[in-house]
């Protein structure tokens, strides 16, 4: 059994590089290869999980370890493998919407040139993120992390020659090494204080930690956090998440909705002893989350282009996570099923956009939609399911996921709680009008579609059943998953040996969180609808209010790491490649500038004349006879 | 004889030929003038042997012709090639060797 | 007596060099092959003194020793440790890699002259240099060291002077006059580095003259003699000897602000001769302050720490944002090397086992990975005929096998895991940061603009619509790639499993800590126990 965890990873990791390094020879059957080894990695992960299902709870973890990475006196990091439940849910979340967005791609790429590499890159971000998942230590799980940033880069750049994704993917990477930092930080400090950084070391003796080591605990988390922030699009650095959406639009549907951006919280609910024992750490953690939800909720009511619209429910609803995580053992298993069910919906959603711009010749401004469930049925199902899970209709998997967070954040207690628990609300209501606006715009009203530039009409028509057939897929699992996990806390059962778990003791009943959250979500659609279903949209946006127009600028962010970050530092550059020219290169050349004035003085006394040098050997031997007589009379 | 008179004849040989070799511009001469202050510096060697009573001297003053030879042959060599393309022996036509 | 490995390692490099130089004009594709032969030769030479190494074995191995100038107790002595066998056979690996990326750099341009014979001087050059680079790591006598240390800055200049970039944005002219104020100033600073040194071998000499009644330059007897408690050099002299070598080792590595020859001898010589600058004659740099500064002044290296870190990790900062402002392809690399060297040295004088063994590793890794940018980025200079970032632009449409190699060697260069620089520099500065977690996380910046550096680069060459002059590019011919696929291979090897270096490496790593009496700081939960 153990070494299929080793094959889990490596199926994907060969397609990459066969993929990759195999030429034109594997144009017409690289991407099948690459969803066969996808769908491979799958089955190994379904039969380790049914391995899983039949041990006792506690007995579950597997480990396997492969060879010593780094072996250096005091620093030996090992390449080592850890599958226990929380790991297990991620690989089969990734292996199974992965595959699913390979046969998607397959009729999405079909007429993309370098199809071949498309499906290179997306077996390479699937080895990655699998070890990330996999590992059995910080650093392995560093260079997995790192790895689905590559992975991100390129897949959002994929469309190279286009000047804007080119700078999306390069953007995406700076932001994320910056979380990096907060990773390779918190490594050395674990490595600083507890000699190692496996799991098995770091974790336990992080929770009993004297109070000495409090505040480095503390050091640790907020460094996490940074690294979570950066992976998960978290504010302040959820700034490349918009642009992520340059790249294609199954990239978007798995790397940047369903797997990788979750990572953060994977990192955070993975690290769980380090924030129980940093109760402040946890406090950051929450108000990033809080903000964050927010945040992107505003952020995606304004958007017209309907992926980034997307990009920002996926901010906020991550946002939920990351503040579920941060709640600690009541919110930890909670934020990993909304994961889950996030997983399964975000997906769906975002195929769906996929498809209609399949339909509508690559337009993504829903203002330029309309109408378009007569033309695409299957895609209007899919995406309404996804819509309906997503609002948290009762019965859908968002409703069971998002709910319990709700729950868990007034069970926070105090203050805080109720804060916590209030920001969570207002995100539903504003999460049920953003989604309603998308839907609206997109497959009702009348058709505001105009020719393209070249003068195509575009001519929508439902997507070929490669595209269909994995939205279905996912469809189901937005309806049924939740209600799935939630039966007899099954979910909780599964998840607590790893993660632990505890109910809070909430000021407010489940009943009426439950019924406050309907009132939100009535609320939210109810305004929608009014704005965008009884009238009709115009098809250029209007002016809009202040917060509007802040809103489809991501409330200025952008603006002020242009202003502040990339102004400032050219002109930080230019000055230092001034100064180098002219201060520490000027000192050195005044130097020799000054010998070589000097030198051209003394030049001016050969002036070819022999009699002149006669002279002066002449006036040099007498004053050396001079010389040595004087001291011969001292 | 009083030794001293050879060493005084040597010294107002050497001061007419370093005064030739400043004064005069013809390379001819200027040379003829190097060869008479090699010549009194020999005759300074031999008196200085004669007076120590040791050969040191003499041996040098062989060497210091032979020196002088083979410096005729190369400077003779160069004055006449300079002469030839600048049809002038002056030595202050020939300052092309400067920066 | 043993068969005299060392010795013939060094000569068979340059025995090819008077071989070459004497191949006819005409012949210049048999000289070609002729010093491809003997750089091959030399690398199995180096591969065999790898094998031979025993790294559980005594400290110097492979020793040769003979009385040369009795008079001034100079010594031919040579020897290895783990670190200089290491960069011995990097140095041989990297070499045969230059010769093929410039086969063609000094093709003569017309046939004109016939007694003109650029080509076997190019690769007699490159041959030369490689033996006395070799000879360096090899010296474990100072005075013997200094010689080739400053022998193999001549075969240098005229490969900088003398066989320039074509590639030049103000003509023909103007790219001699840039080439040869490059060439001076690289052997001005070194130069003056060198008599620096000079005079500080020269007090060590009068300094152990004075103690021990003969002088000697010979490191082991200098060790013996301390270790055995007869020598003992007063605080003073041994930090002004220290600052000495230091001095010359600085420039050369290059550190912070003796930095500026770099970018310009890097930015006017060809490809190849700025990988064998960066990745072949610095290294003797940094080589040299873990052999002679630690070793020799153990106290003074202490003394003068906390000074060097810091402009270390300026060099780290300063070089990268500067890598970022630049508007020239080469220069910009030359900037990433002076931040990459300021890793290195971080991790010598962090006086950590992590950092000493990171600061070798990185020492091999930054070799590989920068000579695989850079010879990526000759091959598109060469094409396009200019060095400015701004003349090119959409190069992986018509290019993409080169634009993936020049990502993959850019990707390396910025630390990605699972390419070998990645865990050098990781270890650098854990080991830094486990003595002074200040420094360490502002290194750690570090990262971030060594992104900044190599996606705007790669952003601006090679995505985006095809510019003027790129049409028609040709990708990687089949020589081009022989040169980076292997690099790009031993890249990914290394960095997956580093584990036969480090082995290598982590002996010689522990004698040189104990030199200085420098023990790992212990992790703070078990401090306390």
């Amino acid at each position: 059994m153990e070494t299929l965890i080793g094959l889990l990873v490596a199926a994907p990791l060969l397609g990459a590089g066969v993929l990759l390094t195999g030429g034109r020879r594997l144009d017409r059957t690289g991407h099948l290869l690459g969803t066969l080894l996808s769908l491979l990695s799958f089955v190994f992960g379904a039969v380790l999980f049914v391995n899983m299902l039949g041990k006792d709870a506690d007995q579950r973890a597997l480990h396997s370890h492969l060879f010593t990475w780094v072996p250096v006196d005091g620093f030996q990091a090992q390449v080592g493998f850890q599958l226990d439940q929380l790991s297990m849910t991620f690989v089969l979340l990734i292996t199974g919407v992965g595959t699913l967005i390979h046969v998607y791609s397959i009729g999405y790429m079909a007429h993309d040139e370098r199809r071949r590499r498309f499906f290179g890159y997306l077996n390479l971000f699937l080895a990655a993120m699998l070890l990330l998942v996999l590992a059995d230590n910080y650093f392995l799980l560093y260079a997995g992390w790192e790895g689905v940033g590559l992975a991100s880069y390129l897949l959002i750049g994929f469309w190279q020659h286009k000047p804007s994704a080119a700078t999306a993917a390069k953007k995406a990477f700076i932001v994320n090494r910056v979380g990096d930092i907060g990773l390779s930080v918190a490594i050395m400090l674990m490595f600083t204080t507890f000699g190692s950084f496996a799991f098995a070391d770091v974790l336990p003796k992080a929770q009993d930690a004297s109070a000495t080591q409090h505040a480095t605990v503390t050091g640790i988390g907020f460094m996490l956090l940074l690294a979570a922030c950066g992976k998960s699009a978290q504010v302040p650095l959820q700034s490349w998440l918009g642009d992520a959406m340059e790249g294609p639009t199954p990239v978007s549907a798995l790397i940047h909705a369903a797997t990788m951006v979750t990572a953060g919280v994977y990192l955070i609910t993975r690290s769980g002893a380090i924030f129980n024992a940093a109760p402040d750490a946890q406090t950051a953690v929450v108000t990033v989350g809080a903000v964050t939800l927010l945040f992107g909720a505003i952020v995606g009511c304004a958007k017209d282009d309907i992926k980034k619209a997307l990009a920002g429910s996926t901010m906020s609803q991550i946002g939920y996570m990351i503040m579920a995580a941060g709640l600690g053992p009541i919110g930890y298993v909670f934020a990993i099923m909304h994961l889950v069910t996030h997983g399964f919906f975000k997906a769906g959603l975002f195929l769906g956009a996929g498809s209609v711009m399949h339909g509508m010749n690559d337009e993504v401004d829903m203002r330029r939609y309309g109408g378009l469930r007569k033309y695409m049925p299957i895609t209007f199902i899919t995406f309404g399911l996804g819509y309906l899970a997503i609002i948290g209709f009762p019965g859908l998997s968002g409703f069971f996921s998002k709910d319990k967070i709700i729950e868990a954040a007034y069970a926070k207690g105090g203050t805080e709680g109720w804060i916590l628990g209030s920001a969570a609300l207002l995100g539903a209501a504003i999460t049920a009008f953003y989604m309603t606006r998308v839907m609206l715009m997109t497959f009702f009203g009348e058709k505001r579609w105009q020719p393209d530039a070249e003068g195509h009409e575009p001519h929508p028509h439902e997507s070929p059943s490669s595209m269909t057939i994995p939205m279905i897929i996912l469809a189901f699992g937005s309806v049924f998953a939740g209600a799935l996990f939630s039966l007899n806390s099954r979910f909780v059962h599964w998840l607590e040996p790893v993660t632990g778990h505890s109910e809070g003791d909430s000021p407010v009943s489940a009943g009426t969180v439950t019924a406050a959250t309907m009132v939100c979500l009535v609320i939210g659609v109810g305004i929608a609808w009014l704005m965008y279903g009884r009238r009709s949209v115009p098809a250029v946006a209007p002016r809009g209010s202040l917060l509007t127009r802040a809103a489809r600028r991501d409330l200025l962010q952008d603006d002020f790491n242009h202003v502040v970050l990339v102004r400032g530092g050219e002109h930080l550059t230019r000055t230092l490649v001034y100064l180098d020219h002219s201060l520490v290169d000027g000192v050195v050349n005044g130097t020799a500038a000054s010998v070589g004035g000097l030198s051209g003085r003394l030049r001016k006394l050969q002036n070819g004349y022999v009699r002149s040098y006669a002279v002066s050997m002449l006036g040099g031997t007498a004053v050396l006879v001079a010389a040595t007589l004087l001291m011969r009379a001292v | 004889m009083n030794p001293a008179n050879y060493l005084y004849l040597s010294a107002l040989l050497f001061t007419i030929g370093a005064a030739g070799v400043l004064i005069r511009r013809n390379a001819i001469v200027v040379f003829m003038c190097v060869e008479l202050m090699l010549n009194a510096c020999n005759l300074a060697f031999v008196t200085f042997s004669r007076l120590h009573g040791n050969l040191d001297g003499q041996v040098i003053a062989f060497f210091t012709m032979v020196v002088a030879a083979a410096e005729v042959v190369v400077g003779l060599a160069i004055i006449v090639s300079i002469f030839r393309s600048r049809h002038s022996a002056s030595v202050d036509d020939a300052n092309l060797m400067k920066l | 007596m043993s068969f005299p490995l060392l010795t013939v390692t060094a000569v068979v490099p340059a025995a090819g060099a008077v071989i070459t130089a004497a191949v006819p004009a005409a012949r210049k594709t048999a000289a070609k092959y002729t010093a491809l032969l003997f750089s091959l030769a030399t690398l199995v030479l180096a591969i065999v003194a790898l094998v031979r190494f025993d790294p559980d074995g005594d400290r110097y191995q492979l020793t040769e020793s003979h009385a040369w100038i009795k008079d001034f107790g100079l010594r031919y002595e040579l020897g290895v440790d783990g670190i200089a066998v290491t960069l011995i056979a990097l140095t041989a690996l990297l070499i045969p890699f230059v010769m093929l990326a410039g086969w063609h750099d000094a093709d003569p341009l017309e046939d004109t002259n016939r007694r003109w014979r650029p080509t076997q001087g190019f690769f007699a050059l490159i041959l030369l240099v490689e033996a006395m680079v070799v000879l360096s790591f090899e010296a474990t006598d100072v005075f013997l060291f200094y010689i080739f240390f400053e022998a193999m800055l001549i075969p240098m200049y005229f490969l900088i002077g003398g066989f320039g970039d074509r590639a030049h944005a103000g003509g023909e002219e103007e790219a001699a006059r840039q080439r040869s104020y490059a060439a001076v100033k690289f052997l001005l600073y070194n130069l003056a580095g060198g008599l620096i040194m000079l005079a500080a071998v020269i007090g060590l000499y009068t300094v152990t003259a004075d103690q021990l009644g003969t002088g000697t330059f010979s490191l082991q007897e200098i060790l013996a003699a301390r270790g055995a408690g007869k020598l003992d050099i007063a605080t003073d002299t041994e930090r002004w000897l220290f600052l000495g070598f230091f001095f010359a080792f600085a420039v050369k590595a290059p550190l912070w602000p003796l930095h500026t020859w770099l970018p310009n001898a890097m930015g006017e010589s060809t490809a190849p001769v700025a990988v064998l600058i960066t990745a072949v004659v610095d290294k003797v740099g940094t080589f040299a302050m873990l052999r002679f500064c630690l070793q020799l002044f153990p106290d003074a290296s202490k003394w003068a720490t906390p000074v060097i870190l810091v402009l270390a990790v300026i060099s780290i900062i300063y070089g990268a944002l500067l890598a970022v402002g630049q508007r020239d392809i080469k220069r910009l690399i030359a900037y990433a090397s002076v931040s990459h060297f300021g890793f290195i040295i971080l991790g010598i004088f962090a006086m950590t086992s992590q950092g000493q063994s990171g600061a070798t590793l990185y020492m091999v890794n930054h070799g590989i990975s920068t000579a695989a940018l850079m010879l990526v980025a000759g091959f598109l200079i060469t094409r396009r005929g200019s060095r400015l970032i701004a003349d090119f632009g959409g190069v992986q449409k018509v290019a993409p096998v080169l634009a993936g190699t020049f990502l993959i060697g850019g990707l390396a260069t910025l630390s990605l895991p699972g390419l070998a620089p990645f865990v050098s520099e990781f270890l650098v500065l854990v080991g830094t940061f486990s003595r002074y977690p200040v420094l360490g996380i502002i290194a750690t910046l570090g990262i971030v603009l060594a992104a900044l550096y190599v996606l705007v680069l790669y952003q601006r060459t090679m995505t985006g619509p095809v510019k003027a002059g790129i049409e028609g590019m040709a990708d990687l011919k089949a020589r081009e790639l022989l040169v980076v696929a292997p690099l790009i291979a031993l890249l990914l090897f290394l960095g997956v499993y580093p584990k036969p270096i480090t082995d290598i490496v982590n002996p010689s790593v522990h004698h040189t800590l104990s030199d200085v009496h420098k023990t790992d700081p212990k992790p703070a939960l078990e401090a306390k126990k």
